[in-house]
């Protein structure tokens, strides 16, 4: 992809203001496992980050804890800005800022596409139903899916799963969106379905972090690449140079399994 | 023959001893009715306050609720009517007996419904859970929108388990004087010596009641089973 595609606020190698998401120093312990160790990490307004390292590196709980899935046991996280709180109405307020995609869709399935979608805009930002319906059918078009607003999600393939909960983190209209190995529960043949909405949101200007095992995407559609091993941020800079030069032993060793064939 | 020509008369005796009595077999039922439609509606409520409080996110209410359970459950519904009936007015509480019963039915299935309700939530994956609060809804909405209404499907055999125990229990409130069916039948008995055909009465009552709550729940179950009757039904294809 060259710059010219990519009419994003914060180009690559560039950081304007203050940062979107920020991290700072963020402990996680699960009993006596340290998940993760001192991370500082900084997502700008509009640029795509991808998150990679092998299993049980702490990638995906990184992510969980930047809205506060997992809580943190110390450091600070904040969301344009503002602390994350706790618990309360304010963590409430600014979850729905930040739009979360899971690897298992986990859509609600007693309820329709739609009403997926609806379901946050309605009950949480109190948009009237007709709006957030017709607002709710340009979404699932802008994912391909506009013929299947009526199904519920057991009569939809994993990736038109995984494009509709796309659509349900949009609804809440996000100031990033944070994927957390969107493609990983997919059939090969699907993954690209997935990954194309993804591409097309990453050129509309969307802040993302993307969890990955997709290179391809990390390497040809990300801004940035943050490598990650037992819990620590390892190294991180331009795909490009990532893939062809990396600095650290452990992330050559880890791109040379994974890209050994 | 004699045996035969006995039975027959038998049989006469006691329709017509049931016939002279209609009235008190009426009011019997209606009372049984009563002490279970109220009794398992309070418990339907109490438990499902119970049951939230359960999964809450604040200590004190899950371990309030999880002693309320553990003593309520465990208490025989008998010991805990005649502890309502003839404790309560010890400090200075009157109820009539009927509403003893009410309170005791509900305090001791609510035990149970919050059980049921509890582990129906739990049959809810968690990430279900997190995709909602990730959209921005709170505890209340997540378990209002997301939980609730999927973790209800699960419910709904349990609760009719719970409905029938409520008829059964009901019999004990004979033993604080509420005239429900079993007073109304044992009290005939006494009078007629009869035995055999009051309790086939009682638990002919009983058996209609336990069987109508089933055959609902199975209508209920069905309504809200994907693709059923209920709101979840697929909506007609879109072309």
């Amino acid at each position: 992809m060259n710059e010219s595609s990519t009419p994003r606020e914060a180009p690559r190698g560039k950081t304007i203001g203050e940062p979107l998401i920020s991290a700072r120093g963020v402990d996680k312990f699960f009993g006596d496992f340290q998940a993760l160790k001192n991370i500082d990490l900084d997502i700008h307004r509009g640029e795509v980050v991808a998150l990679i390292g092998a299993s049980g590196s702490g990638k995906s709980t990184l992510c969980r804890c930047l809205n506060r899935l997992e809580t943190i046991t110390s450091g600070e996280i904040t969301i344009d800005g503002e602390r994350l709180p706790e618990e309360g109405r304010d963590l409430t307020r600014l979850r729905a800022d930040v739009g979360m995609v899971f690897q298992s869709f986990n859509l609600f399935p007693h309820l329709k596409a739609i009403d997926n979608v609806t379901l946050g805009p309605r009950k949480v930002r109190g948009v009237p139903r007709a709006e957030a319906d017709q607002q709710a059918r340009e979404l699932l078009e802008r994912v391909g899916l506009s013929d299947k607003e009526n199904s519920l999600p057991t009569a939809l393939s994993g990736g038109q799963q995984q494009r509709v909960a796309i659509a349900r983190a949009l609804a809440m209209k996000p100031k990033a969106m944070l994927f957390d190995e969107p493609t990983s529960a997919l059939d090969p043949e699907v993954i690209n379905e997935v990954l194309d909405v993804m591409t097309e949101l990453a050129e509309q200007g969307m802040t993302m972090l993307v969890v990955t095992h997709e290179m391809g995407f990390a390497r040809h559609v990300c801004d940035r690449v943050v490598y990650m091993d037992e819990g620590e941020i390892v190294e991180q800079g331009e795909p490009e140079e990532f893939f062809t030069a990396p600095r650290s032993e452990r992330a050559k060793a880890f791109l040379s399994k994974i890209l050994a064939h | 023959m004699e045996t035969l020509h006995g039975i027959i008369q038998y049989l006469q005796e006691s329709i017509a001893l049931l016939g002279d009595n209609l009235p008190l077999l009426l009011q019997g039922i209606g009372y049984t009715v009563a002490l279970t439609l109220l009794g398992y509606g309070f418990a339907l409520i109490l438990g499902t306050v119970l049951a939230v409080c359960r999964v809450s996110p604040i200590p004190p209410l899950r371990w309030a609720s999880a002693v309320y359970v553990e003593i309520f459950r465990n208490i025989p519904l008998l010991s805990l009517l005649i502890l309502i009936a003839f404790g309560l007015p010890d400090v200075g509480l009157l109820l009539p007996y009927f509403w003893c019963g009410v309170l005791g039915l509900t305090l001791s299935s609510g035990a149970f419904v919050c059980e049921n309700v509890r582990s129906g939530i739990n049959t809810v994956p968690v990430g279900h859970a997190e995709a909602a609060r990730s959209i921005g809804l709170g505890f209340f909405g997540t378990l209002r929108f997301v939980v609730l209404p999927q973790a209800f499907r699960a419910m709904v055999q349990p609760l009719v388990n719970v409905f029938i125990g409520t008829v059964i229990g009901s019999a004990l409130c004979s033993a604080i004087a509420v005239s429900e069916i079993t007073w109304v039948t044992q009290t005939l008995n006494i009078q007629s010596g009869r035995a055999v055909v009051m309790f086939l009465v009682a638990g002919a009552v009983y058996l209609g009641m336990s069987l109508g709550g089933a055959a609902l729940g199975g209508v209920i179950e069905r309504a809200v089973a994907p693709g059923g009757t209920g709101r979840c039904a697929p909506a007609p294809r879109s072309t």
